[in-house]
């Protein structure tokens, strides 16, 4: 216990000391919610809904940090763990591999959930965000989405040897999903053909879940999405145990 | 688990063997290692000494053979052998951004009874790079944190791996003044070296190997005094030099002068005072008198036929 929290710890901080993870996770989104912020504003539109630009683009954004925390802070942690030989290192001392995996989880879940907090918080205090949903809703859909893309980093770490590897295949899975799934540019100015496809993304179903439930539709109207996330998290998690090296 | 305890020995091997495909990185070795005693494992790269080590940690599964780490089986009992070894290993690193005294209290963090991280660091000369980041230390810094973090849980073996591999000669006598530092206070030290100064420096028995296979098993001490090579006793002269003067002295086996230097080759330990008492009685004028022993590198040479750094 005093391994798990001192490891937590000290991971926490070499997170904030790696300027690529906490520029992605923390300030990345707030730049987006103040460029675009700055050039749509937040007024009511009738496309919306009567919600502004800002508040579609939220639970979007909120979306992309979770693909952030997936797709490249946790393939780069594993492969930097394994070009180091600090997992070698590890298992000659009598901490274990689920100790420093819970720990990883737990500091990524943490950054990924600061990264939401301050978009809201920005949104709220600068651009007046509207919410109609439930935050309990909201606060599982983060959850569940957070679950079911860590286990698919994890997939992906387990296949990946090198940081930088890890870098440019996470960077090549973040940018067209990012893109084409609707978490930063509306899905709806796409072309039908790209809409098409786009929706099959594993991120689109993230945004689509934490959308809907932000604006107020019921679960019962997401189970497509809930089930497929739900796939994803136990499929990521067997396909992980079965196939994680540590060296 | 079954632990054999001997009271004396703390590592025993009998027919070690591990392959990688067809090559044998180690083949039939056995050896013991006392309590107490710095032991090394010398041999050129690709002798197979880190697979021996990593076999001796738990890192590795051998083929063949039988090993007994302070009583354990490193296999079956890897996490009870873990609380008792202390282990630096070759190419290892740490996060970049962990600062000196991060890693140790982290490290501290994983043992149930460990030693107080700051005055480790103080034995190791570490005391100003607590804050410093991994990444900023010199060499020699990096491999003496590496022994600190070894021996934070306060080990009776300590497993070190081509410590001083890349260190300047000053980084590396630094590393062999901690280590007997270490061993002074009880421990236990196998450690791997391709440089055959840092094995005589340090060792009180090596092992040495090539090719996986043993090659010699003994004090640094023994085998070059079983090594039948000469020492020779070299000094400069002005002018010109008789040779007969040595002819008559049963310690020299040969003189040899080029130029203005004198070189009296002999195997009797009488050698050095028999010259120095030619020189003084004949009254010449010599200088730069110095002697050249046999080393562990020519205990090498002479037993493989080729250097330790090919």
């Amino acid at each position: 216990m005093k391994a798990l929290f001192k490891l937590t710890w000290v991971e926490a901080k070499l997170f904030l000391r790696e300027p690529q993870a906490f520029f992605f996770t923390l300030i990345f989104p707030l730049m987006l919610l103040f460029v675009y912020g700055g050039i749509y504003g937040n007024a009511p539109k009738a496309l919306f809904g009567g919600f502004g630009s800002v508040d579609v683009s939220v639970p979007s954004y909120t979306a992309m940090i979770i693909a952030t925390s997936s797709l490249i802070s946790i393939p780069v942690i594993i492969a930097t763990y394994r070009e180091t030989g600090i997992l070698r290192r590890f298992k000659c001392t009598p901490l274990t591999p689920l100790t420093l995996l819970t720990a990883d989880v737990i500091v990524i879940s943490i950054m990924t959930a600061l990264g939401m907090l301050l978009l809201i918080l920005a949104a709220k205090l600068v651009f007046g965000l509207r919410f109609s949903g439930s935050y309990l809703s909201i606060g599982l859909a983060f959850v569940l989405g957070c679950l079911s893309f860590f286990s698919l980093g994890f997939v992906l770490s387990g296949m990946i040897r090198t940081a930088r590897t890890a870098q440019i295949v996470g960077m090549a899975l973040f940018f067209p999903m990012i893109l084409l799934s609707g978490a930063t540019i509306p899905l709806e100015t796409m072309p039908a053909a790209l809409q098409s496809f786009a929706k099959y993304l594993p991120l689109s179903f993230v945004v689509r879940l934490l959308k809907g439930l932000w604006f107020g539709q019921d679960w019962l109207g997401l189970m497509p999405e809930v089930i497929v996330l739900v796939s994803m998290c136990v499929f990521g998690i067997a396909l992980t145990a079965a196939t994680f090296r540590w060296d | 688990m079954v632990r054999i305890m001997n009271q004396d020995i703390a590592i025993e091997v009998e027919d070690l063997q591990k392959s990688y495909g067809k090559t044998k990185a180690v083949d039939h070795l056995s050896f013991s290692v006392r309590k107490g005693e710095i032991f090394g494992l010398v041999g050129p790269n690709g002798a197979g000494k880190t697979t021996t080590l990593e076999c001796l940690e738990g890192l590795r599964r051998q083929d063949g053979g039988v090993i007994r780490v302070l009583g354990f089986n490193p296999q079956k009992d890897r996490r009870a052998l873990n609380t008792h070894i202390g282990v630096q290993l070759q190419d290892s690193s740490l996060a970049h951004q962990i600062r000196v005294g991060e890693a140790m209290d982290l490290f501290a963090s994983f043992y149930k009874h460990h030693q107080t991280p700051s005055e480790l660091l103080e034995q190791l000369g570490l005391s100003y790079q607590r804050d410093t980041a991994f990444a900023k230390l010199s060499g020699g810094q990096k491999q003496r944190l590496f022994i600190a973090l070894a021996l934070i849980h306060d080990p009776e073996l300590l497993f070190l791996d081509e410590l001083t591999t890349g260190l300047d000669p000053q980084g590396r006598r630094l590393i062999w003044e901690r280590i007997r530092d270490i061993n002074g206070r009880g421990k236990t030290i196998v450690l791997s070296t391709h440089f055959m100064e840092e094995a005589e420096r340090l060792c009180d028995r090596v092992l040495i190997i090539d090719h996986g296979k043993t090659v010699a098993l003994d004090s640094t001490e023994n085998l070059i005094r079983e090594l039948t090579v000469d020492h020779k006793v070299i000094f400069s002269v002005n002018g010109r030099f008789d040779v007969s003067l040595f002819q008559g002295l049963t310690s020299v086996t040969g003189v040899d002068v080029f130029k203005d230097r004198v070189t009296v080759s002999g195997r009797s330990e009488h050698l050095v005072a028999d010259v120095v008492k030619v020189l003084i009685n004949e009254k010449s004028r010599y200088f730069d008198l110095h002697v050249q022993q046999p080393n562990l590198e020519d205990v090498f040479l002479k037993l493989t036929g080729k250097e330790i750094r090919d």
